[in-house]
């Protein structure tokens, strides 16, 4: 359903000359492209268009580069704005103040406020050496300040006793105490899920913030929210006044529209991502990956720029000529390889895509590496022309004979063959789709259930 | 508060936006290109998402376009065409007692309020008099095994239940072997919170799906999926994924309280036709009722039933 904008645009653009300044008429054109991949990417509708105005001033004049088509241009434009919009700048928690600082979760039901007060509990416990307290406020939901327990003993962090019956003022007011005399750095405050439009929990979450002073509160919401994003945070940010946001669920397949409809509508930075279920899944909020994942296509744009210096453009398009016709030698996969290394290797070129850390686990499942890939460039250069031409005629006798010239062993000249089947297949899956680009067909050419979810297809 | 103005005093206040830009757009005048962009938009900002949008302006279009319509017109025509599309799948759940007993699996993302669900059907089914047993199959997240025990004592429905990090398949085993032996009417089996695009949680879910099976080849008779309806258009993804892998048979939406309201679902009707069982509006045992594709196609739109 969500093809690439990258693709989109490369068919708004058909037919473009590739030189000179953007045209006023193309960049409209584009930006309806980008409208849509917006819209179905969940930004909220009035971020959208105040977005594309933006970025339709910055584009109508801009110099297309050398080696980079007009729709590529157009996507870069679109990128960085999305990555200033999105905030660039890395801020942490504000700890400022006499001890204890009190840190407040808020946000809709269900949206991870607790997992979440316990993941930045254990953070500030590690990493920043911390003395943290966490005291649930929930008086609502069932279980809830049980979970919070028992997440504290998880995370082996103290959590605040229980006192069946106290309400939620109350309760802040206790732990503050507490954390005062028990000479505590930080106090987490986890509190009940609400709606927004709900008149009197907001009184009361706005009546907690007034007795614990907080120096963050931080709206908990899930990543995968839609439209209504933009009430949701309007409303907390105008009750009660926001700090920061947390995004929650991003290990799903979400493409996270709301961050920026948060991020926009309450200027306020988005602090930390929720990666996971499990304590340790909490991340540093990352604008230029957050964008990337927004516009469908992984980190394209830092692809392109590395790949526009280093690959000479008419060895790319005679390649994809050729993977057109479903042709794939290994002298085409010798070329890949040497490509990959080029642009970082198989390391850097993850880095370049969403869900990166899940990847490398696979990459490293995989066993593939860039010494590896050192190793079948070695493989296929010691091997003769016919062979490299077609593969078929290599039997037992030169499988030994090239594995004894490349230092490898016949298992790996095996693995590579293999490879090498699987990589003509999938490039004849490229050709029937049609669409042609090297950026494609690199992307194709991981091996399978290597690709992100809305990676770069 | 009835539920319907309870409903309605939630879509009410997203509607307010939806309704301002259209009254804004179309008092009194013609609808003319502009003025169909702005419907459009008015509909992507409830999520029906931009191909549904699209899609049902067009329609609009067709049969008033350059017309002088005013603004009641306009809302009633789209809310009938959304009714008609939400009409088929707008089913209850129907529990059939001579399974001895129905077994209802309970899925959906984290958070989207399957616990809950269950709490509130076990209150529904036992208020008519069945006899409901719950298993608390969400051995993983903390405190869970306690918060469906506490739906339990509430609804006075019994708990079958195991320690916190137990084999999910194996509970649900045990509690239909103990759902039979106490000649319970229906058993909801609660899950815990899985995002689709986890392979290793999915299989997981499809083991729970086999091992009922063993027991009793026709269940579970019912896989619902929970869905959130402050959801965007994510919403496809987990139906297509859920359905896929444990054969949903239905959908619940909840906290339609909210201002969002799940206009996704327009299009999900459309795609997967999946029956909307109930829908949830608030967080009390009594919160959840029956979805009424007139009712919520009308407050959708900013219309009195
Ligand atoms: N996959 C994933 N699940 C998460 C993440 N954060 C929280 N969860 C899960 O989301 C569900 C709800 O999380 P909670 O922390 O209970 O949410 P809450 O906001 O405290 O909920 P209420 O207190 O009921 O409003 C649980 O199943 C969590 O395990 C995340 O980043 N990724
Ligand atoms: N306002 C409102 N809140 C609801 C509704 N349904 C559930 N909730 C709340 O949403 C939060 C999450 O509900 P749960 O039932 O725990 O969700 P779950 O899907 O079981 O969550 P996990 O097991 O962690 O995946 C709780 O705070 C519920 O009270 C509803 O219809 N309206
Ligand atoms: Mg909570
Ligand atoms: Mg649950």
């Amino acid at each position: 359903m969500f093809d690439s904008l990258t693709s989109r645009l490369g068919s708004v653009f058909e037919g473009l000359k590739r030189r000179g300044a953007l045209k006023e008429a193309d960049v409209k054109e584009a930006m309806r492209e980008v409208r849509l991949a917006l819209l179905e990417a969940d930004v909220a509708l009035p971020v959208v268009k105040s977005f594309i105005k933006t970025v339709t001033d910055k584009a109508v004049g801009a110099e297309v580069l050398k080696s980079v088509t007009p729709g590529q241009q157009v996507v870069k434009i679109v990128n960085d704005a999305l990555v200033e919009m999105l905030g660039s700048e890395n801020t942490g928690l504000n700890l400022l103040g006499e001890p204890p600082v009190a840190i407040m979760m808020v946000g809709l039901q269900g949206s991870g406020k607790t997992t979440s007060t316990a993941k930045i509990a254990k953070r500030l416990t590690e990493k920043e050496r911390k003395k943290v307290m966490m005291a649930s406020l929930d008086v609502a939901r069932p279980a809830a300040q049980e979970q919070l327990a028992v997440l504290g003993e998880q995370v082996e962090v103290k959590t605040l006793p229980i006192v069946p019956g106290q309400q939620p003022v109350d309760i802040a007011k206790r732990a503050m105490q507490a954390a005062r005399l028990g000479g505590f750095d930080v106090v987490m405050l986890d509190t009940a899920g609400r709606l927004h439009i709900d008149d009197s929990l907001m009184d009361e979450v706005a009546a907690v913030k007034a007795a614990a002073g907080p120096s963050e509160t931080i709206l908990v919401a899930d990543a995968m929210t839609g439209q209504d994003a933009v009430t949701v945070a309007d409303s907390f940010h105008k009750r009660i006044g926001l700090s920061g946001i947390m995004l929650t669920r991003i290990d799903g397949d979400a493409r996270g529209g709301a961050a920026l409809s948060m991020r926009q509508v309450t200027d306020c930075p988005i602090k930390f991502l929720g990666t996971g279920e499990k304590m340790d899944e909490l991340e540093e909020f990352h604008a230029d990956r957050i964008a990337g994942r927004i516009l469908g296509m992984g980190d394209v744009v830092s692809l392109v720029e590395k790949a526009a210096e280093t690959i000479e453009q008419e060895e790319a398009e005679a390649l994809a000529k050729k993977m057109q016709k479903g042709e794939f030698d290994l002298d085409d996969m010798a070329k890949q390889l040497k490509q990959m290394r080029k642009m970082g290797g198989m390391e850097g070129l993850m880095g370049m895509l969403p869900g990166v850390g899940k990847m490398k686990q696979q990459m490293a499942g995989a066993n593939i590496d860039d010494k590896m890939i050192l190793r079948q460039e070695a493989i296929i250069s010691s091997m003769t022309k016919k062979e490299r031409q077609n593969p078929k005629v290599i039997h037992a006798s030169r499988k030994k004979r090239i594995a004894a010239g490349s230092g490898t062993s016949v298992q790996d000249v095996n693995k590579l063959l293999k490879q090498h089947l699987m990589m003509s297949k999938m490039m004849k899956k490229v050709s029937k789709l049609g669409k042609k680009g090297f950026m494609r067909s690199l992307g194709n050419m991981m091996p399978p259930n290597m690709m992100p979810p809305g990676g770069m297809r | 508060m009835s539920w319907f103005q309870k409903l309605k005093s939630g879509l009410s206040k997203s509607s307010t936006k939806i309704v301002s830009s259209i009254s804004s757009v179309i008092t009194k005048r013609k609808l003319d290109d502009e003025a169909l962009e702005e419907l459009e938009e008015a509909l992507i900002a409830a999520d029906l998402g931009p191909v549904t949008a699209a899609k049902l302006t067009a329609s609009l279009a067709k049969s008033r376009f350059d017309k002088e319509v005013t603004d009641e017109e306009v809302r009633g025509a789209l809310a009938e065409d959304i009714a008609i599309i939400l009409d088929p799948v707008a089913k209850p759940l129907e529990i059939d007692r001579s399974k001895g007993p129905h077994v209802v699996l309970v899925v959906g993302v984290n958070g989207s309020g399957k616990t809950t669900t269950i709490g509130k059907m076990a209150q529904h089914y036992s208020a008519q008099g069945l006899k409901v047993m719950l298993a608390a199959g969400d051995t993983f997240r903390a405190a869970a095994v306690e918060q469906l025990k506490i739906w339990g004592d509430r609804t006075g429905c019994k708990v079958v239940a195991r320690e916190t990090g137990a084999d999910a398949a194996g509970l649900a085993y045990d509690a239909i072997e103990s759902a039979r032996a106490e000649g319970a009417d229906l058993l909801l089996i609660d899950t815990a919170g899985r995002l689709h695009n986890k392979k290793d949680l999915m299989a997981e879910l499809e083991k729970v799906v086999r091992v009922i099976a063993k027991l009793d080849a026709s269940a579970p008779h019912n896989t619902l999926l929970v869905l959130d309806a402050t959801v965007g258009q994510n919403a496809h993804s987990q139906v297509e994924t859920f359905q896929s892998i444990v054969n949903v048979s239905g959908l619940v939406v909840t906290k339609l309280d909210g201002t969002a309201k799940g206009g996704v679902l327009v299009a999900l009707a459309e795609k997967f036709g999946l029956p909307v069982h109930a829908i949830g509006v608030g967080e009390t045992a009594d919160d959840l009722k029956p979805f009424e594709a007139d009712a919520y196609a009308k407050s959708l739109m900013g219309l009195a039933d």
